[in-house]
């Protein structure tokens, strides 16, 4: 593995693992997230087992490093690329209509949901995850106080707002995008595509971003349409 | 049919370049993109005037020389062909016309419309060559290859080095031309050879050229005139990971 981090596909690969490592958390964090709408009480059991445990915290670091490293390699890649580009651009561009539009914007799109994140964070993973390392077991949410392990009173809270669900549900249509271009192209870096899969993987990414975020719309809009019926 | 053509005028490499605007009439609508343009010049020389310089040879869509960036396309509106390949009629009557160089830090301005392509040598260089004796001519079956990869391989090995794919990408990467040239070789028993050496001095040489990262836009598969496919990218990915995994 001489110097492969080094060069402009080492870089990119780094971009698939880390890339490849968040789909995965995704996928686990939307099947936790269903449980909410079956029963709040087994969520909360969810949130409860995966607070400050040993293998949460561990995992968590793994995490936060992968965020990391994936934001830090785009900067490097996309500062890089414009370097590579040139200063003078085309007065006109007409893009391909088999190019995607995600593909085009991947930095862009991954900005808007690295802010989804700082918002996401402040409202659950620092009252509850966060707030239990620092030895609080009452976290105030809203006017009420509540245990920093019960999950579903705080999703019950912020998907009782219209505002944060119109902001959620525009940030996953964010990451749909990311999703949609991500998958595949974090194939193709590694090598694993031919001209046979190239459809299929592109078609796969799609199904694979729909029912992600599909999963996490469902949760809001169910809570959401919950608050609607208990305040009337 | 008549056009107003827009060409970007750049006297020299350091010159500040700018758009100038010619009116051309009577073009014929079989009349090549490069014909208009010769046309044009000789326009420009009667009336005393500097010429518009571009690249072009074989006229046939084989050598790779012609360039140009027509209406925000590379090799202009018409799909899998070279600009010499292009014609007039592919266009409308009256239509304006935008002509630019191709736009990279890897291939700098020379004049007007040329642009110094000579990095894609640099990189050919960079992946070796063989040298064989070749004797008589050899039976065709002494070396078996299968239909699918020697048609994989000249698939690849349509690549005319235009260089679309740096011009047309975001962000100025070579990964399909070196793409095109790594995998015609990987897939014949003669260039495995020498098919790790060959990846890793290859994209070590487009990287400290300045040439971009991949991010699979798929943009270069799109405007290639030889319809070269990014799947071939994805097997120099291989080729290059398996050979620095091997180090």
């Amino acid at each position: 593995m001489n110097n492969v981090f080094t060069s402009s596909i080492g870089k990119k690969l780094i971009m698939s693992i880390t890339g490849a490592c968040l789909v995965l958390f995704l996928l686990f964090h939307m099947a936790m997230n269903l449980v909410a709408i079956i029963k709040p009480e087994w969520y909360d059991s969810v949130c409860a087992f995966l607070g400050v445990n040993w293998y949460a915290v561990i995992a968590t670091l793994v995490l936060a490093g992968g965020f990391g490293l994936h934001i830090l390699f785009a900067l490097i890649l996309t500062l890089y690329n414009r370097k590579a580009r040139g200063s003078n651009r085309y007065s006109t561009t007409a893009v391909p209509k088999q190019v995607s539009w995600a593909s085009q914007n991947m930095f862009v799109i991954g900005l808007i949901v690295a802010l989804g994140l700082l918002l996401h964070f402040s409202q659950f993973w620092y009252k509850m995850q966060f707030a239990e390392l620092m030895g609080n077991h009452e976290v105030t949410l809203g006017e009420a106080t509540v245990s920093p392990t019960s999950g579903s009173a705080f999703i019950a809270y912020y998907f009782s707002n219209i505002l944060f669900v119109v902001v959620y549900l525009v940030w996953l249509a964010a990451l749909w995008f990311h999703i949609s271009h991500g998958f595949w192209s974090a194939l193709q870096t590694t090598g694993w595509n031919n001209e046979i899969w190239l459809p299929r993987l592109k078609f796969a990414a799609k199904i694979f971003a729909t029912l992600i975020c599909l999963g996490f719309a469902a949760v809001i809009v169910t809570f959401y349409v919950k608050s609607l019926l208990d305040c009337c | 049919m008549k056009f107003k053509i827009k060409i970007w005028r750049q006297k020299n490499a350091k010159a500040k370049g700018k758009f100038v605007t010619y009116d051309i009439d009577n073009i014929s609508a079989d009349t090549s993109f490069l014909e208009m343009l010769d046309i044009l010049n000789d326009k420009l020389i009667s009336e005393g005037k500097e010429p518009v310089a571009f690249d072009h040879d074989c006229r046939e869509g084989i050598c790779g020389m012609c360039s140009l960036y027509i209406n925000g396309e590379a090799h202009g509106p018409d799909t899998l062909v070279t600009t010499c390949q292009l014609h007039m009629r592919k266009f409308k009557d009256g239509q304006t016309i935008t002509v630019e160089p191709w736009r990279s830090a890897g291939f700098p301005v020379v004049k007007d419309l040329v642009v110094n392509r000579g990095a894609f040598d640099k990189i050919l260089q960079s992946g070796g060559f063989i040298s064989v004796n070749t004797g008589g001519a050899q039976d065709a079956n002494v070396i078996p290859i299968s239909k699918k990869d020697a048609d994989e391989s000249m698939d690849a090995a349509a690549c005319v080095g235009c260089g679309a794919c740096v011009a047309t990408c975001k962000n100025g990467s070579a990964m399909l031309f070196v793409a095109a040239r790594v995998s015609s070789l990987a897939k014949l028993p003669q260039g495995k050879v020498e098919g790790a050496a060959r990846a890793k001095a290859m994209v070590a040489k487009m990287d400290e050229l300045g040439f971009g990262a991949c991010t699979n836009t798929g943009a270069c598969q799109a405007e290639c005139p030889k319809g070269i496919s990014i799947s071939h990218i994805a097997r120099l990915n291989r080729e290059f990971l398996t050979a620095k995994l091997r180090d």
